[in-house]
């Protein structure tokens, strides 16, 4: 779950990372009544959860109450890159001497945290590292042992950090390494983190993803899920525990297990067609989280046919078949469906098909066969 | 042979008096599988059909002599029981449980290599079974018969489709293994290849891999370094864009890491032929083994 800039800096703040003071707003007045609380000059800022939003102009300095209000409506209802702005930060300026990058990122590979730190912050820090690979200073932390001092201080000195605030930056590393292990992050990302004139390291922004998979331990947080960047059919589908993904085809798939489903796409593409979506209905599924799925795939306006591609292990494919005819029932859907049943009880799920004859659905036996006819159909339309 | 698991398996299933838990536990015996024990804190002393329950893994060990252990609690009391089982000294853990915290995973991962003791398969996976001997998890095995491919992937569903296309083009299987679809996986591609390549009854190694992480493409480094047997892959996730989670937690492609392409051509690149299709690894498979034959 990634999170927006102000919901890291107030989990920032839980852990004793120095940010500077703000308050978030969701209108003009709230907009303007935080500036005057935080006094000028001030910087008014977009909250969406995407970069480069001080180059679409989501970043306003304001020095008076009258440019505070003239930025705050400017950037609420912005498009950024295709994200509309609903919330702003409005944050007290900071002045700036050096401008630094921090991180600690989930490293699956190495299976531990990997610290980052580089004095070349401030700039897209993927481009740094294409261009110059030694200008980040990496370690990686044995989870089991945890963050010691003397890590701050190698990685600090080793990405050559201003003399003096070598211990400040390391202490800035331990306690981003705090939120990283205490609110269960899988990326904790400062840029800039800075060094202001008077010598204080401040984090500046703050890229926060949390692990979805631990919330239960952090109630808290659970709450900082933001419904309005999401997509209407993946709000949809999270709230009925559906795995769903939107695509931008017109081909609506559905499949058990993500693997299965993945591979679908890929042969519906080869096949000439384009997914609509990615829709996991999981192991075992039952028939009303069927008749569920096909809402969802069917509330795309775009979808213009369906494929079943099941594979039954745990999930049966008679459950399936039940899933279908209920979801027909219901919602009788205007467009064809391609069914391939295929494993557990496959012979009753294709029997129970056939005796509902529903209008426009057609069953296949094998997965290319099924992707070849979707497309087919799809085309035809 | 086969690896991992076979009629020296004895199971102890933690998670045994949960609904899915018996289920599957009276699923594998009925395979075959010497289900020996299950455990479940405050239920020691009542059996499941007939299967002896304990409280703790170590008395499993002590009373029933399990060697390998099952984990189907849900994802909260997971890692402890992972844990358990290893500080009770069992050699192999299955973790089928989904939705495990990744800082969890982080933490058993690292336990259990700092005390190399104990294997851990998945977690999130559908398990192991070598066909005629053992089951251990959620495969559907009667679409399996003994053979010579040994078969690993992160994808449950996806592996049934491949199996079966391969089943359907004569070849029957070793060993099935299932490393799951999390960020860290107890278990990776490598270690599963390489105990195919030690296994006699092993002709062909096909691995399926998916979007994600690294571990197709030190997969390919290895293949190139250390097999001699014929290998084929299956990438799935072509088509899924950048920075969405594809169903399981490891499936993402961020930025230009972890795409399908960057995979298959990895594996390519090391002479392992990578088929874009679950048919067309069955053909290629068809190819490989008939030149070998």
């Amino acid at each position: 779950m990634d999170l927006l800039e102000y919901q890291g800096k107030q989990l920032f703040a839980r852990h004793g990372v120095p940010v500077p003071a703000g308050l978030p707003a969701r209108t003009v007045p709230e907009a303007v009544a935080a500036a005057e609380e935080i006094g000028y000059p001030c910087v008014v800022k977009a909250q969406v959860q995407i970069g480069g939003r001080g180059k679409a102009g989501g970043i306003k300095l304001a020095r008076d109450r009258a440019e505070a209000q003239e930025h705050a409506e400017a950037i609420l209802g912005m498009d950024i890159r295709g994200l509309t702005v609903h919330e702003l930060w409005i944050e007290s300026a900071s002045e700036i001497a050096s401008e630094y990058y921090a991180a600690v990122i989930f490293d699956r590979s190495a299976k531990a945290p990997l610290l980052m730190l580089s004095t070349k912050g401030g700039m897209d820090i993927e481009e740094v590292v294409e261009d110059d690979p030694d200008a980040i200073a990496r370690l990686h932390v044995d989870p089991l042992l945890g963050f010691q001092d003397f890590h701050g201080r190698r990685l600090a000195y080793e990405a050559g950090v201003d003399a003096d605030v070598v211990r400040q930056v390391g202490a800035m590393l331990a306690r981003l390494y705090d939120v990283f292990i205490g609110e269960e992050a899988t990326l904790v990302e400062v840029n800039p983190l800075i060094v202001t004139p008077d010598r204080q390291v401040t984090a500046l922004d703050a890229k926060v993803t949390l692990d979805g998979n631990a919330l239960f331990r952090h109630p808290e947080n659970a709450a900082l899920r933001d419904p309005s960047g999401e997509d209407p059919q993946e709000r949809m589908a999270t709230d009925r525990g559906l795995t769903y993904v939107k695509l931008d085809g017109d081909i609506g798939i559905l499949g058990n297990g993500a693997g299965l489903v993945m591979s679908t796409l890929d042969v519906v593409a080869q096949a000439g067609g384009a997914p609509a979506n990615f829709l996991d209905a999981g192991g075992g599924s039952k028939a009303d989280a069927i008749t569920s799925a096909v809402e969802v795939i069917l509330s795309d306006p775009k979808v213009k046919a369906v494929l079943f591609n099941i594979f039954g292990g745990i999930t049966r494919c008679d459950e399936v078949a039940k899933g279908l005819i209920e979801a027909f029932a219901q919602i009788s859907p205007q467009v064809p469906f391609v069914v391939r049943l295929d494993g557990t009880n496959d012979q009753e799920g294709r029997r129970l098909l056939a005796e509902a004859a529903l209008p426009n659905v057609h069953t296949e036996t094998t997965m290319d066969g099924a992707a070849k006819r979707v497309v087919e159909l799809a085309a035809a339309l | 042979m086969s690896i991992l698991v076979d009629t020296n398996t004895r199971l102890c299933v933690s998670g045994i008096t949960g609904r899915e838990g018996t289920f599957h536990s009276l699923r594998n015996r009925d395979y075959g599988t010497q289900v020996v024990a299950g455990v479940t804190p405050g239920k020691g002393g009542q059996d499941v059909e007939g299967i002896p329950v304990f409280n703790t893994f170590h008395d499993a060990v002590a009373d029933a002599g399990a060697n390998t252990a099952m984990i189907f609690v849900p994802p909260r009391f997971a890692a402890d029981s992972i844990l358990e089982a290893e500080d009770a000294g069992i050699a192999l853990i299955i973790a089928i449980t989904e939705g495990i915290p990744a800082h969890d995973e982080l933490r058993v991962y690292n336990t259990i290599k700092k005390n190399g003791r104990s294997q851990l398969i998945g977690p999130n996976c559908p398990g192991i079974l070598s066909p005629g001997k053992a089951n251990v998890g959620i495969i559907p095995a009667a679409f399996f018969k003994p053979g010579n491919v040994g078969l690993v992937s992160r994808s449950g569903t996806l592996t049934y489709q491949i199996g079966n296309v391969l089943a359907q083009s004569g070849f029957g299987n070793s060993t099935i293994v299932g490393i799951g679809g999390d960020p860290v996986p107890g278990t990776d591609f490598i270690d599963v290849i390489g105990m195919f390549e030690a296994d006699p009854e092993t002709e062909l190694i096909v691995m399926c891999g998916e979007i994600g992480g690294d571990a197709e493409e030190r997969a390919a480094e290895f293949i190139a370094d250390y097999v001699t047997k014929p290998a084929v892959a299956y990438i799935a996730g072509f088509t899924a864009p950048p920075g969405k989670t594809m169903g399981h937690a490891g499936a993402i492609v961020s930025g230009s890491k972890g795409t399908a392409i960057a995979k298959a051509q990895a594996l390519e690149s090391k002479g392992v032929r990578v088929g874009r299709t679950p048919t067309e690894v069955a053909q290629a498979a068809v190819a490989l083994l008939g030149a070998a034959a």
